[in-house]
């Protein structure tokens, strides 16, 4: 890589700072707004150009919100979104417009997020429609590409969603993030449903794409095995908040987050011989609805000490390693 | 007096097909295996092979009237679950059978909250009192670590996260403690620390009741974890199945041989072309004769195109369906 390129990469595409996302939770007899879910709380993260950042954390800690933040599907309550030299967290609508393209999201769950009156040929049409691109012939032709890219079948444009198992769907809707090149594509659970031949698959033609369109992956899956393999960062997320940050190399190799420590020992191993010693986490799994003061681990922590249920850690350098910090928000070295 | 050894559920040769604008699909076409009591199966496969159809036809919860049992089998507890009346069926679900969905959305109400849902379950089967069987939900879904559980209970599907949803799935699975859980792809959407969890919770339910589990799930990991038994299922019928540690250190059939070879672990480098299976799985309307696998398979002959393999012993409970089996060397798979 020469020098340039190398410093290419690393401008940051898009930069997150300090980014809240609070939604109101009614109850009560006149279903009033009672209490804050605090999904998403002061989070700060930054994505390059052509990276991928792998997303890990446990589920309900606010990796979807975060998502569905940066792709504006929520608005979120405070923070920057800096895209492209604009805060995107603070656009309208139709300022929206023009990065929308740029910006994509696969979603988690794909019956959710795929129209089912329309053909799956209408549905990888319509992101060429709204933005005016192509004849009615060239996008016909562009939505047969898009289907093989996936490896669905040509016919599979005439089809309804719900006629597709739920990996076949989830390709549907890769095809769609992918159909207009866009620079950042937020995966949630892209792989998840599919089985790993096909996973290999899919996970070769996102390295394939990214390559080729210097695309960027904000990677959020639950499969760490995964994300290792196509991350290059790895940011953990605990109840809101980014507990750890490292090299995908790194965090593996040598965690410090007691979370991040448990979340790896409980990888399972796809060898029926090998039993691992798991840290089984105990303690109450707090809620983002009514979060414990202090650190946000402190409830299951096995290494918790006074300090931890009173003053909250901010994220700190503990270790460069080939020019990538690592990161970590925990009072002491463990 | 039943047969205390007798397997608690046994499929034999189930055939489910879909009436498409088309023509009819044979989703599961000949598909054959048992559940031993207090163990757990494993069926894994390509997306689209038919084992959510499996699931839901041992159920018999298929789309009507789409979907439908055009043969074989499901004997649950001495009787043909697929000779059963609705009225019959409703009293086996829920109660005897739990079913986890494999898209937590789509099994759940989304205009109900959450209590309501789990508490039907509760009102159906175990009692009469709605305070009681709201304080049943709640814990439940204690049980299955949702936090804050009596806020959760008033809420709605969509105020919660996917992985959340899913558990609250799992509650309902659950609730009756049945003899036989059926888990589409239960944990695809929680991460790690949860999926233990869940996982543990689901063996301790098994070793206290002497619970049945048939698990659908991609990840190897879980059902090297967790498994006893395993089905490969490819294109609507059996590839492979046999004890786990057969299936992951001899396994047979080039599909699960080319599965055990595409997983990336996590020692292996980065960013770097993973192995797959190339190619794609036939459509359900245009399979070829001979072998389903035929047009991905690195061993194919003349005789893969003409005759369907069949379902034939390799010895220790392990069967495959290939013709070339006996000449393939033994896999290096890493561990
Ligand atoms: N309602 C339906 N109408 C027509 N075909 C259907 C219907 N439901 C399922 N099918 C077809 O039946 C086949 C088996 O689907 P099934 O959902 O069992 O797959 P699966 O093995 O569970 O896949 P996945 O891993 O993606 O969940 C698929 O080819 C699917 O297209
Ligand atoms: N629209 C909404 N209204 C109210 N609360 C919400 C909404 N969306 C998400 N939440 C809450 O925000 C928190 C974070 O949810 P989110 O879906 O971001 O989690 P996640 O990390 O993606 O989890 P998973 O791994 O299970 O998908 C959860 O407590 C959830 O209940
Ligand atoms: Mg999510
Ligand atoms: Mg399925």
């Amino acid at each position: 890589m020469s020098e340039k390129s190398a410093d290419q990469s690393r401008l940051p595409l898009l930069e997150i700072r300090k980014l809240k996302m609070y939604f109101p939770v009614k109850g009560g007899v006149f279903m009033t707004a009672k209490a804050q879910c605090k999904a998403v709380d002061g989070v700060s993260l930054v994505i390059r150009a052509g990276e991928t950042v792998g997303l890990v954390g446990e589920s309900g800690c606010g990796k979807s919100t975060l998502g569905k933040c940066i792709v504006r599907l929520n608005q979120p309550t405070s923070g920057e979104i800096l895209f492209d030299g604009a805060d995107l967290a603070k656009l309208s609508r139709s300022e929206m417009k023009p990065h929308r393209r740029n910006i994509q999201m696969i979603f988690q769950d794909p019956a959710d997020s795929l129209n089912s009156r329309h053909t799956v040929g209408n549905i990888l049409e319509e992101p060429f429609i709204v933005h005016g691109i192509g004849s009615e012939a060239e996008r016909r032709a562009r939505v047969n590409e898009l289907l093989r890219t996936v490896g669905l079948p040509a016919g599979a444009a005439e089809r309804f969603p719900f006629e597709f198992s739920g990996g076949q769907r989830q390709r549907i809707g890769i095809a769609r993030a992918i159909a207009l090149n866009p620079r950042l594509v937020v995966c949630d659970e892209p792989v998840s449903a599919l089985d790993v031949s096909i996973q290999s698959q899919v996970l070769n033609l996102m390295l394939d794409l990214q390559r080729e369109l210097k695309l960027s992956y904000l990677f959020i899956a639950h499969d760490l095995a995964v994300v290792k393999h196509i991350s290059d960062r790895i940011v953990v997320m605990y109840l809101g908040h980014v507990v750890e940050t490292a090299s995908a190399e790194e965090i593996y190799r040598s965690p410090r987050h007691p979370y991040t420590r448990a979340l790896i020992s409980a990888i399972p191993v796809p060898n029926p011989r090998k039993h691992r010693d798991r840290i089984i986490l105990q303690g109450d799994v707090p809620s983002p609805i009514n979060p414990p003061s202090g650190c946000p681990f402190h409830t299951r922590c096995p290494h918790v000490q006074e300090r931890c249920r009173v003053e909250k850690p901010a994220l700190r350098t503990v270790a460069t390693t080939a020019g990538i910090e690592q990161q970590v928000a925990c009072h002491f070295d463990l | 007096m039943p047969d205390p050894s007798a397997p608690l559920l046994e499929v034999r040769d189930l055939v489910t097909a879909f009436d498409t604008d088309a023509g009819q699909v044979r989703a599961v076409d000949g598909v054959s295996f048992v559940v031993h009591k207090g163990k757990t199966l494993g069926i894994v496969g390509e997306s689209g092979c038919g084992k959510s159809v499996t699931a839901l036809s041992i159920n018999r919860l298929l789309p009507k009237p789409m979907g439908k049992i055009l043969g074989g089998q499901v004997l649950f507890e001495g009787q043909d679950l697929t000779q059963l009346s609705p009225e019959q069926m409703l009293k086996v679900r829920g109660a005897r059978i739990g079913m986890i969905f494999q898209e937590p959305m789509t099994a759940l109400n989304p205009l109900h909250r959450i209590g309501r849902q789990l508490s039907e379950i509760f009102l159906l089967h175990k009692t009469k009192d709605p305070r009681e069987a709201l304080a049943m939900s709640v814990e439940m879904l204690r049980l299955v670590g949702i936090p804050s559980p009596e806020i959760r209970v008033s809420e709605y599907p969509h105020q919660l996260s996917g992985g959340m949803r899913q558990r609250v799935v799992i509650a309902i699975a659950l609730a009756c403690k049945p003899a036989l859980v059926i888990a589409d792809e239960p944990t695809t959407a929680l991460d790690v620390t949860i999926q233990a969890q869940i996982l543990e919770l689901m063996k301790n339910l098994q070793r206290e009741m002497g619970m049945s589990i048939v698990l659908i799930t991609h990840d190897l990991g879980v059902i090297a974890e967790v498994c006893d038994e395993v089905v490969v299922m490819y294109a609507g019928r059996i590839a492979e199945r046999g004890p786990v540690l057969e299936i992951f250190e001899n396994p047979k059939h080039p599909y699960t041989r080319g599965l055990l070879q595409s997983i990336p672990r996590l020692d292996s480098p980065r960013k770097v072309k993973l192995n797959t299976i190339e190619g794609m799985v036939p459509g359900l309307l245009d399979l070829p004769t001979g072998c389903r696998f035929q047009n991905r398979c690195p061993h194919r002959n003349a005789r893969c195109a003409e005759v369907q393999p069949t379902v034939e012993s390799v010895g220790d409970h392990h069967d495959v369906a290939c013709h070339r089996w006996r000449e393939l060397s033994p896999l290096e798979v890493r561990s």
